[in-house]
């Protein structure tokens, strides 16, 4: 199974090595090199929005989409959210798991999937989390001059958030903290802030949840100060030029059809998931507020 | 003070002085050697830490690069921790933290950040780390710098970070030395069993070597200590069978022990053989000396006895006196022996025809005689003097054999000596009784005058021969060996001395 994850991963490499000529080239050249595959294989781009470093897992949900569907799927897995985003661009990818951030970026690119469900709700939070032997901070404002691990400079809830919420307190995000780093994951914000690297960071509330029953000797090591207000969450997406809408259809239907089925019911569970729910794009208009706050929407 | 003791030590038996020296120089080349090896492994275990280490951080450094330039603290992280497993945290060999310092010495990112949270400054963690400072300072250091210092349980090891020719900061692998320490004693520890181990085999074997020499010297110098006073016995050369020089220093020792033995027995004989000359010239001159008067004495009474008017009772006293002089003249001939002049050499029929002489007595006592003479020549020795001897020595053999014994007499010629042996079966006689048994009137059997035997070492010495006497089980044998000459005699040599 690693094996296969390999080897897929080399592909795509080799794929990413002539994307930047593409990009500055035309881009027409390079979708008509891919229509020559029948049936294509379908790709899916997967981004740390969720746990997506359990190969295992992602190997077994592979599996599930290729009998359901009755062809091939290849997961693209990429560790920020701008390769993705970039891959999405090129249209190297059909489907993808990406922030709601991203989301917003790339919307006319994109056509709203699923949503995936989290307690029986649609939405996520933004955790603000400290290092437990921090036993004085308990708020945003108690954390002036501290090292503060973001997620990903493409996330909502590990990037966006904190510096909304920050704004809105009347602080300049740049100069709050001592120092900001990118740890390119969520969970490996929780990382940074359980090993004491950073002293605080914003973390998804879906990662930290799910970890803290996988994993809690390393969540137990954090200590949550401060929940923001619910989000949309993040969300499942097609492209709209790669995926007609019988495809559209097809993966829609397989994956909300996932809770009523015993081996998809079990993915859902280790995916920490209720399943997915079809939703409208105007779930996600808090994220554009939140961007105009900061002078990043409309889009440059 | 001191001497003495040491004096003492040097004067102990060499059954302790062997072993506690073999012990002494096992114990210390084992040491000696152990704390060579350990000392060796002490390096060799350090200089292999800083090699692994100082390689390690080089690799380290050189993927650090792009996280410097940009700034990516959680890869920096990442990379740094890599190394570190909690496992294996025991061992020396891995570092215990790791440091990325900036230019400014400030820690860029760390392997513990609870230990060295990033941004903090190298010097604010104490002297130790204020050297260590000062040291990677420089723009241009070695790689790597390996610093310790005696304030600090690290070892650290200091690798520059280096791109192009820009210094971008160091790399610091601190590595615990109690663990280093430890892993040092551990390995010594094992080092050391063994090393008890090879003493376990060693010393028992030292012991064992030093008693197999020591005990036979201690025997040897007992045995040595008592020649003053009398010959010590020989060694068993069993407990010490070897050709070295112990083994031939032991068997030299009995032959030496032996040609004693032998030396005093000669001396013996030599002795008893002087007091029996010393007796046959005491005799034979107080013999000359009664002969002479005897002669006239008889000669007197000779001419007394044919007087006429001697009356009964006087002839009757002249007889007891005739008598008794000639008993004196029988006793003192037969202790004046002489080997009468004869010219004739000796045949073999010589002593054949003895047996004739001796029939009676062999058919008296039913003593049965067998001869053996192996000789057919002439042989340049008196034939009478030798006929004598033979007669005389089968004469007790007979009286001695007993009833249904038997006699055997040889007589054989070999290389200028003539040796004729006569046994007999019958009483073994005693040690102290063969000592004395040539010397006149000893005799051992009932009814014999102790002249025979006398008679017949006087022929033997005047024929310049030896006799001897031996006794075995119920076996006696006499031996006499004589000296003869290739040709026959014109004239017999008469001793002198004996006249």
């Amino acid at each position: 199974m690693k094996r296969l994850q390999v080897s897929n991963r080399r592909r795509i490499v080799r794929a990413l090595g002539i994307a930047p000529l593409l990009l500055s080239g035309s881009a027409g050249l390079f979708s008509t090199s891919q229509a020559t595959s029948t049936p294509r294989v379908l790709r899916f781009g997967m981004t740390p929005v969720f746990l997506h470093d359990e190969y295992q897992l992602l190997e077994r949900w592979r599996r599930y989409m290729e009998v359901k569907l009755g062809r091939q799927v290849k997961f693209v897995v990429r560790d920020s959210y701008r390769e993705t985003m970039d891959l999405l661009r090129l249209k190297q990818l059909d489907f993808a798991w990406i922030c709601d951030y991203p989301y917003i970026y790339l919307q006319p690119l994109l056509k709203l999937l699923l949503v995936p469900l989290f307690g029986g709700k649609p939405s996520y939070r933004s955790y603000l989390i400290i290092n437990t032997n921090d036993q004085k901070s308990h708020k945003l404002l108690d954390l002036r001059g501290r090292i503060f691990a973001y997620a990903d400079p493409f996330s909502n809830t590990g990037y966006l958030v904190p510096r909304y919420q920050l704004k809105q307190l009347g602080e300049d995000p740049k100069n709050f903290f001592r120092k900001t780093f990118f740890t390119w994951s969520h969970r490996k914000v929780i990382e940074a802030v359980a090993s004491g690297l950073a002293q605080a960071g914003a973390v998804d509330s879906f990662v930290w949840e799910t970890l803290h029953l996988q994993d809690p000797e390393l969540t137990d090591r954090t200590r949550i100060i401060g929940r923001s207000e619910e989000f949309g969450a993040p969300p499942l997406v097609a492209h709209k030029d790669t995926v007609s809408i019988e495809l559209f259809q097809q993966v829609q239907k397989m994956l909300l059809g996932m809770a009523d089925d015993p081996l998809g019911r079990k993915l859902l569970t280790a995916l920490g998931l209720d399943g997915f729910s079809i939703q409208q794009p105007q779930l996600y208009d808090s994220v554009i507020r939140m961007m105009r706050v900061l002078g990043e929407y409309p889009i440059p | 003070m001191r001497r003495s003791i040491l004096r003492r030590v040097f004067d102990l038996s060499i059954a302790h002085k062997i072993p506690l020296w073999g012990a002494a120089l096992i114990l210390v080349s084992t040491f000696s050697v152990a704390t060579l090896l350990m000392y060796r492994s002490y390096g060799d275990l350090r200089a292999s830490l800083i090699a692994g280490s100082a390689s390690l951080g080089r690799t380290l450094a050189q993927t650090l690069i792009p996280t410097l330039l940009h700034d990516n603290i959680w890869r920096a992280f990442e990379l740094v921790s890599a190394p570190i497993h909690d496992t294996i945290a025991n061992n020396p060999v891995q570092p215990q933290f790791i440091l990325v310092l900036t230019r400014k010495m400030k820690i860029f990112v760390s392997s513990d950040p609870n230990r060295f949270p990033m941004l903090t400054s190298l010097r604010q963690y104490g002297t130790a780390y204020a050297q260590l400072a000062s040291r990677i300072a420089p723009d241009k250091i070695a790689s790597p710098v390996v610093f310790e210092a005696p304030t600090s349980p690290y070892l650290f090891i200091a690798v520059p970070i280096v791109d192009g020719n820009t210094r971008l900061g160091t790399m610091i692998l601190m590595h615990s030395l109690p663990a280093l320490n430890f892993m040092f004693l551990s390995s010594s520890l094992s080092a050391a069993l063994f090393g008890l181990l090879v003493l376990a085999i060693l010393l028992p074997i030292n012991w064992y070597w030093g008693y197999r020499m020591a005990t036979p010297l201690l025997r040897l110098t007992r045995l040595m200590e008592q020649i003053q006073h009398e010959i010590p016995q020989q060694m068993e050369l069993e407990t010490y069978d070897y050709g070295d020089e112990l083994g031939r220093l032991f068997s030299t020792y009995n032959q030496m022990v032996e040609t004693l033995q032998e030396k005093a027995v000669l001396e013996h004989e030599m002795l008893s053989s002087e007091r029996l000359a010393a007796v046959g010239r005491l005799t034979s001159g107080i013999a000359h000396e009664i002969n002479n008067p005897l002669a006239g004495l008889l000669t007197a009474l000779d001419t007394l006895k044919h007087r006429d008017n001697l009356d009964q009772r006087s002839q009757h006293t002249l007889g007891i006196l005739e008598r008794g002089m000639l008993q004196i003249k029988d006793t003192v001939a037969a202790l004046l022996v002489e080997a009468r002049s004869e010219r004739r050499s000796l045949q073999a029929r010589d002593l054949e025809d003895i047996q004739t002489l001796l029939q009676g007595q062999l058919q008296k006592q039913q003593v049965t005689l067998e001869a053996e003479l192996t000789f057919t020549r002439e042989v340049a020795i008196p034939a009478a003097p030798v006929r004598q001897i033979l007669l005389n020595l089968l004469t007790n053999a007979i009286q001695a054999a007993g009833s249904s014994g038997w006699v055997k007499y040889s007589a054989s010629c070999e290389a200028s000596q003539f040796r004729l042996c006569v046994r007999n079966t019958g009483t073994p006689i005693a040690e102290q009784q063969l000592e004395r048994l040539f010397e006149p009137f000893v005799s051992y059997r009932e009814g014999g005058h102790g002249l025979g035997l006398w008679v017949t070492y006087q022929l033997v010495q005047q024929l310049g021969g030896h006799i001897e006497a031996t006794s075995e089980d119920s076996e006696v044998r006499f031996l006499v060996v004589l000296p003869a000459d290739e040709a026959p005699i014109d004239e017999v040599p008469v001793d002198e001395g004996t006249e």
